[in-house]
């Protein structure tokens, strides 16, 4: 094992790197709306179609398929050059996509450009996780391997966090209309690539682990990974039950409590773009350490008593927090003291709209609402537009940024100590590959269908904003349940089997 | 315990079951070639089908284990 300096050169090497590569991840989500309007026009249906696929295909189909690929990869040549191979895979496709050319420009190209960049992107977010997580927890010291690796847990958080506030830095630096409707949104895609190379850097320097170096002096690596971990029933019913057991509750509680609660903030509650991600980065920073708080009390009390605690908890009490972000941000209950209401041509002359009628209500705890109406030149070629925007008065916004916070602690319960977990459940010549797999399925399916069947829910007849919380609160249930009656709380100490 | 573990591997074969049927009726019910929203897509309920379905039989399979007694006694995490 590494001197406590060492593991520590470890941690960060693989912490950056891996939070290089979810910033990556993020920024295409959080620039999709900008990112459609330039490569995927709604009036060209190939190009709607690939946008459907570059928005489905890289979270559900391509992450699972990475993990095999280069789980199998880290399980043959090494924990090192892979994951050093999936960083120049990602931080190259990012920084690709901020150079392709729009539409406008290409045409039928930008499109399908963009989404085989996004799928090389899905792919090697595939393969990271799973080496980065192995990597440390066979430097890590047995008592302490929940602690270690919860600084790789951090990474998934701080790279929303490092996106959101590049994002929101570069606005406005740049201007909102430079950034949405000039070029500005490529900068976040570009920066990407100093990042990477300065990871790189890092990453070069590291030394292969400890325990593949060793079965590898001995001859005893796996032949052949994908069917050692599928292909033998005695590992295949452990990633069964790694996936059923604790990656799905957790996918589903990561998902809710950071991403459907930003989409909920945003869509459902109106809240204005700048104060909603403000709101939703002070909770991040305020519950980020607690990663590393629950990673390393794993390591005295065991890893599943806190993940099942974190699922009881987004069970319980989903569906009242965001009962009460709602109501934060309903103002029908208020009482208008000012209003004020104002006419003007639309900014750009072929928009289709003939004026932008503004209403702006300031109301008596000091919440604004902005209601933006959009008159179209003829009425039966472009509907009406109608948007909300509102900002929170301070007091409101601090109630929100609490809730979040409280949700996001749920995600620490059930994220800090799972990469232990997952490393202990599988033999060192198979655990890139076993592990990563019910890990990307749990993330990237069930957590990554949280918005879609979300949605799905809300437009069955008789429902309301909160049914769409019947999916993760179902999922995490069962996941609860199964993890409840099959896994142990007693700590595997010894990973070197 | 290991006799509880057993007999719920049942619910478990039954829900991973009905999770297909749900899909696909889902698919039916909502696909819409004038809907304009992703539900109504034929894509997504495609992707999501062919990614939930191996899935679905792999929530049988673990409940095939556990009424076969794999799960029986203490695993360590």
């Amino acid at each position: 094992m590494p001197s406590p300096k060492g593991i520590w050169k470890v941690i960060t090497a693989s912490s950056v790197g891996t939070l290089i590569e979810w910033y990556d991840f993020y920024i295409f989500g959080s620039l999709s709306t900008i990112i459609s309007q330039k490569f995927f026009p709604d009036a060209n249906p190939t190009a709607a179609l690939l946008s459907t696929l570059a928005t489905f295909a890289a979270g559900f189909v391509v992450r699972p398929f990475g993990a095999l690929v280069f789980g199998r990869l880290g399980d043959l040549i090494g924990r090192k050059y892979t994951f050093l191979l999936t960083l120049v895979l990602m931080g190259g496709s990012t920084f690709l996509i901020g150079l392709v050319p729009s539409y406008a420009t290409i045409g039928g190209w930008a499109p399908f450009l963009v989404l085989l960049l996004r799928l090389l992107q899905g792919l090697a977010l595939g393969g990271e996780y799973g080496g980065a997580a192995t990597y440390v927890a066979e430097h890590a010291p047995e008592n302490r391997r929940g602690f270690f690796t919860s600084w790789i847990q951090t990474t998934a958080t701080l790279g929303l966090f490092v996106s959101l506030g590049v994002i929101l830095t570069v606005r406005r630096i740049v201007g909102v209309e430079e950034f949405t409707a000039g070029d500005g949104w490529r900068i976040p895609f570009l920066l990407s690539i100093l990042l990477v190379i300065v990871s790189i850097f890092i990453r070069m320097k590291m030394q292969e682990s400890p325990l593949f170096a060793k079965l590898k002096s001995e001859g005893r690596v796996s032949k052949n990974p994908l069917k050692e971990s599928f292909g033998h029933r005695a590992n295949f019913k452990m990633v069964l039950l790694a996936l059923f057991g604790a990656t799905m509750g957790q996918g589903v509680i990561w998902y809710t409590s950071q991403f459907y609660a930003q989409s909920f903030i945003l869509t459902k509650c109106h809240v204005e773009y700048e104060q909603a991600n403000s709101i939703i980065l002070i909770a991040l920073v305020l519950t980020t350490p607690f990663f590393v708080v629950f990673g390393a009390l794993s390591d005295k009390i065991g890893r599943k008593n806190i993940m099942l605690l974190g699922m009881l908890l987004g069970v319980l009490l989903y569906r009242p927090i965001f009962q009460q972000l709602y109501e934060i941000a309903d103002v029908s209950k208020k009482a208008v003291v000012v209003e004020r209401r104002e006419s003007n041509p639309p900014p750009h002359v072929n928009s289709g709209f003939i004026q932008v009628v503004t209403i702006e209500k300031r109301f008596d705890d000091g919440t604004k609402l902005k209601t933006t109406l959009k008159e179209p030149a003829e009425k039966k070629s472009v509907a009406p537009m109608m948007t909300n925007e509102v900002r929170l008065a301070e007091k409101d916004k601090w109630k929100m940024v609490g809730l979040i916070a409280v949700m996001v602690l749920f995600v620490t319960m059930v994220y800090g100590p799972i990469a232990a977990f997952l490393v202990e459940l599988f033999p060192t010549q198979i655990r890139y590959t076993s592990m990563s797999l019910p890990y990307h399925i749990g993330n990237g399916v069930f957590g990554g269908l949280v918005p879609f069947i979300a949605t799905l829910i809300t437009t069955i007849p008789g429902t309301d904003h909160l049914s769409g919380l019947w999916y993760p609160i179902g999922v995490a249930a069962l996941c609860m349940v199964i993890g409840f009656l099959y896994l142990s709380n007693k700590i595997d100490t010894d990973v070197s089997d | 315990m290991d006799k509880l573990k057993r007999i719920v591997g049942i619910a478990w074969m039954t829900i991973g079951l009905a999770s297909i049927i749900v899909l696909i009726a889902g698919a039916v019910m909502n696909i819409d070639v004038h809907g304009k929203s992703d539900i109504n897509k034929p894509v997504p309920w495609l992707i999501i089908i062919t990614i939930f379905t191996p899935i679905s039989i792999g929530l049988i399979i673990f409940g095939w284990y556990a009424l076969k007694g794999e799960y029986d006694g203490v695993i360590k995490t």
